[in-house]
């Protein structure tokens, strides 16, 4: 059995009285333990792909299923108590939140958890560690460069030891350079810690750090 | 699991504008309510400072104040006799058969105020505890000699110890000055009965005050005496007497401080909701994240919750400061049962300030809570995209 199973999966979005199909009848098994990119054109529903394995939204129809556990049919607080456990969610612009240092912003997730105060920053410290900055824990995001911004989202994104990672365009925003870091933080993540990761990109130079490229285009998903 | 509270504290940090401009428009609010329930809160204080809870008060029977009643000599000379008429060291019947008129003296400011002058029995000073002659001396019986009570003193001319004040037709003297524990007696112009009868109404009293010997017969002697086929009269002990006649103005000034407060308070409210709904767009983006994490729509409500009741609290606190340093100032107003003015300190008490709190709360959570809702309700994905 794959860790993620997307089965019949279709998302339409409605606007006003015209009904836009994204996502029509797809099918995806992911292996745990894998790095997964996915392409393709813009507007051709990889976000959407992405929050709906994220459970951030509702397919219209078919189930995704994680560690076995239908995902699709559960409610909204059901949904946030599981994204919490089992999601590890990268944005393409880091979406930390500005006003909370570097350490703060990663304690987020693991405010969600019973873990004691102290557990939780030997977690904190433990991943800004992992991402390289030990050094800049009580620095405010403004205070970081772009790519620093994006390895506190990556810490952010482990800290709480998630089932999945999903990462949207990690690199979108980056220069080359600051890119290739990140890239080469998720492979570590990746062949150290064993992480799955789901990438969506652009560039072909990312996706080929990847184990595996898919390729989405007008609502079907091929190799 | 909540959002952590350093998140809202330093995200008002980073509007401090829209935050203290929502925060005053709550403090004006709240001061407002303070200063008008201590108007009130004053009022009904000095009212209820004035009589004595061992003192009993005879009125004519039907007479609502005393301006309105009439008692002669009689019925004076039979209610001092009575057995639970309380007596002094003399042997003396502890008893002030009263005159009671309102008389009109000019401010220095121009206009004129009504004022009590009282004319009291010797042993008035004995009946009433609080009362103390702060400067001078007591009037001699049989002279045309005045006290001038505390808080006339301050107000009007003609009253320091040596002039002469002229009402009723005659001069009278100023020979001293008293206090009365912050009462409504310090409002007055006391003399002797003797004197003060024939200059205004003649051979009649208006209310005889007696000290009880047993404060807790008061019913007894009220039906032995309301029952006396010689007297026609009404008994109320002292204390309820004068608190009451405070009970329609202050309801008047609580209702005004309700009414006019929750009318300022929508305006107050709504600068509260306009601030809230900039900040939930303005952070739609931060908002979905902490979605994504997994905090729960109930843990987003409480924290924008918090975030206005924070700026409410705020305002509520300066509204306090702000409403702080009236406590004690003297003001006056009319009473409503003498006709006459009363001065007496605003008053600003410790459950006065927590209600002022507590209204700001109010405004807080009401003004908070429909953009929290909003805020929780945001779709997560459509946030995102605003990134
Ligand atoms: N909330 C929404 N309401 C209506 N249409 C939407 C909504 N969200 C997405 N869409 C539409 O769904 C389609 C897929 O959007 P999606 O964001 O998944 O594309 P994408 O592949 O991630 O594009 P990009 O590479 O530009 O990020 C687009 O046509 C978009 O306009
Ligand atoms: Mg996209």
């Amino acid at each position: 059995m794959a860790l993620v199973e997307v089965r019949g999966l279709t998302k339409t979005y409605q606007r006003d009285a015209q009904v836009i199909p994204v996502l029509e009848n797809l099918d995806l098994d992911i292996e745990k333990g894998e790095f997964m990119a996915l392409m393709g054109p813009s507007g051709s529903g990889k976000s959407t792909l992405l929050n709906l394995l994220a459970g951030l939204d509702h397919p219209t129809s078919g189930s995704i299923r994680v560690e076995g556990q239908e995902v699709s049919g559960m409610s909204s607080r059901q949904l946030a108590t599981w994204r919490s456990r089992h999601v590890g969610f990268i944005f393409q612009r880091y979406n930390l939140l500005p006003v909370l240092t570097a350490f703060q912003n990663v304690e987020l997730p693991l405010l969600l958890t019973s873990l004691s105060k102290k557990e939780r920053r030997d977690h904190v410290h433990t991943s800004l560690n992992v991402v390289g900055l030990a050094d800049r824990v009580d620095h405010y995001p403004r205070q970081l460069s772009g790519g620093q911004e994006q390895r506190v989202g990556i810490a952010r994104a482990i800290v709480s030891d998630p089932t999945l990672i999903l990462a949207d365009e990690p690199t979108g925003d980056l220069d080359a350079v600051a890119g290739d870091e990140i890239l080469t933080l998720l492979e570590r993540l990746n062949s150290e810690f064993g992480k799955t990761i789901v990438m969506v990109t652009h560039d072909p130079r990312a996706a080929d750090r990847s184990h595996r490229i898919m390729h989405l285009e007008k609502g079907v998903l091929t190799r | 699991m909540a959002v952590p509270i350093l998140y809202n504290v330093r995200s008002l940090r980073q509007r401090p504008v829209s935050t203290l401009a929502t925060a005053l428009g709550m403090a004006l609010v709240v001061a407002v309510f303070i200063a008008v329930m201590a108007l009130a809160s004053g009022f009904s204080a000095a009212l209820a400072r004035t009589g004595s809870r061992d003192n009993a008060i005879v009125l004519r029977q039907g007479a609502d104040s005393e301006l309105a009643s009439g008692l002669d000599r009689d019925a004076a000379q039979i209610i001092s006799a009575m057995p639970f008429v309380a007596r002094g060291a003399d042997g003396r019947p502890l008893v002030s058969p009263e005159v009671y008129v309102i008389i009109n003296l000019d401010r220095p400011g121009g206009g004129t105020a009504n004022v009590v002058a009282r004319g009291v029995s010797a042993q008035a000073f004995e009946v009433r505890k609080g009362v103390r002659v702060v400067e001078g001396r007591t009037f001699r019986s049989g002279a045309p000699e005045i006290l001038i009570g505390r808080s006339i003193a301050s107000r009007f001319g003609s009253t320091a110890v040596g002039d002469k004040l002229r009402f009723a037709n005659r001069d009278w003297t100023v020979v001293g000055h008293f206090e009365a524990g912050g009462s409504s007696f310090e409002s007055e112009i006391w003399g002797e009965n003797e004197q003060f009868m024939p200059a205004f109404r003649g051979e009649v009293f208006q209310s005889v005050t007696f000290r009880m010997q047993d404060p807790a017969a008061l019913k007894g002697l009220e039906q032995t005496l309301e029952k006396d086929p010689r007297l026609r009269v009404d008994v109320e002990r002292e204390y309820d007497f004068y608190a009451n006649q405070s009970t329609l103005l202050t309801q008047i000034l609580e209702f005004f401080a309700v009414f006019v407060t929750s009318i300022m308070a929508v305006g107050a409210v709504a600068g509260a909701v306009n601030t809230m709904y900039a900040a939930v767009a303005n952070r739609a983006p931060e908002i979905a994240v902490l979605r994504t994490l997994g905090f729960r729509p109930a843990a987003i409500v409480g924290s924008f919750l918090l975030e206005s009741v924070a700026i409410a609290l705020a305002g509520g606190i300066i509204g306090c400061l702000l409403a702080l340093p009236i406590n004690g100032i003297t003001t006056s107003t009319t009473n409503w049962s003498s006709f006459s003015e009363v001065a007496f300190p605003f008053r600003v008490t410790p459950d006065l300030l927590a209600a002022g709190l507590a209204f700001a709360l109010l405004m807080g959570l009401v003004g908070g809570f429909f953009p929290a809702l909003r805020a929780a309700r945001m779709p997560i994905v459509q946030a995102l995209r605003q990134a």
